[in-house]
């Protein structure tokens, strides 16, 4: 028991070691994410791509024609309008689909992982008629995107 | 538990076209009902893919996205056989995942 009580601090000081190399064992095997990437409350809740884009670090935003977004010219469901975003570029880190007139613009955002092909299909809804975006946002900070203009003939967020 | 997603994956020249098809509800929190009630936000937040047991893809959605999710895309370096899980997570915590087979 006095053993215990006699260096209070230098054992403190020895868990703290401890403590810190195991986290660095397991950081290293790649086990445990601290900065584990959380769901970005402020780019979904943001109400304008530009918002939404600066809540997520997007550099300046150009054009390009090495994003590729496919989709109607027409939808007859805003609740229902199926797209495809995708780029073939090198140093992509993140894919994002936005609509901008929806109340929240941010559809979604995909991690790009050398594992899987950067193009993801899925679907959305459209709040009107729309401009909708492919955003590529790249390890170097620029965002690219493509863009097209979806006329939406029946709305889908009030009805 | 929610109902089970649909995953269908096809092994084609190396790699496997995955195709989902999720059970949500996907409230997007703005629509009303006759009451003039706001129906609360509902809506999967997360989404992740394993391929063989190691994660592959990792998406954040909001809630634009329709309801029943429907999500493709390819894996690379897959084959028959393969095993594919995927794992979603909604803003109430609730969580679903489900695997299947490359064919």
């Amino acid at each position: 028991m006095t053993t215990l009580q006699e260096k209070p601090m230098a054992s403190r000081r020895q868990a703290l070691g401890h403590g810190a190399a195991l986290a660095a064992l397991l950081l290293g095997a790649g086990l445990f994410t601290p900065l584990a990437r959380a769901w970005n409350a402020q780019a979904f809740g943001a109400k304008s791509i530009a918002d939404a884009l600066a809540a997520l670090g997007a550099g300046a935003l150009s054009e390009s024609a090495d994003v590729t977004l496919s989709g109607p010219d027409i939808a007859e469901n805003g609740a229902v309008v199926a797209f495809a975003i995708g780029t073939a570029l090198p140093g992509v880190s993140r894919l994002l689909l936005m609509v901008e007139k929806n109340p929240v613009p941010l559809v979604a955002l995909f991690q790009v992982s050398p594992s899987v092909e950067p193009a993801f299909s899925l679907r959305a809804k459209l709040a009107q008629s729309s401009a909708v975006y492919a955003v590529a946002l790249m390890d170097d900070g620029r965002a690219l995107y493509a863009r097209r203009e979806v006329r939406v003939t029946l709305g889908s967020c009030g009805a | 538990m929610a109902d089970p997603m649909r995953i269908r994956a096809q092994a084609g020249g190396g790699k496997a076209t995955v195709r989902i098809l999720m059970a949500h509800e996907m409230e997007s929190g703005q629509r009303k009902d006759e009451a003039g009630h706001i129906a609360p936000a509902w809506f999967i937040q997360e989404v992740s893919v394993t391929h063989n047991g190691k994660p592959v893809l990792s998406a954040d959605w909001g809630p634009g996205v329709s309801k029943n999710p429907y999500l493709q895309f390819v894996l690379k370096d897959a084959q028959a056989g393969d095993t594919v899980g995927v794992q979603w997570r909604d803003n109430r915590g609730e969580t679903r995942s489900d695997q299947a087979t490359v064919a």
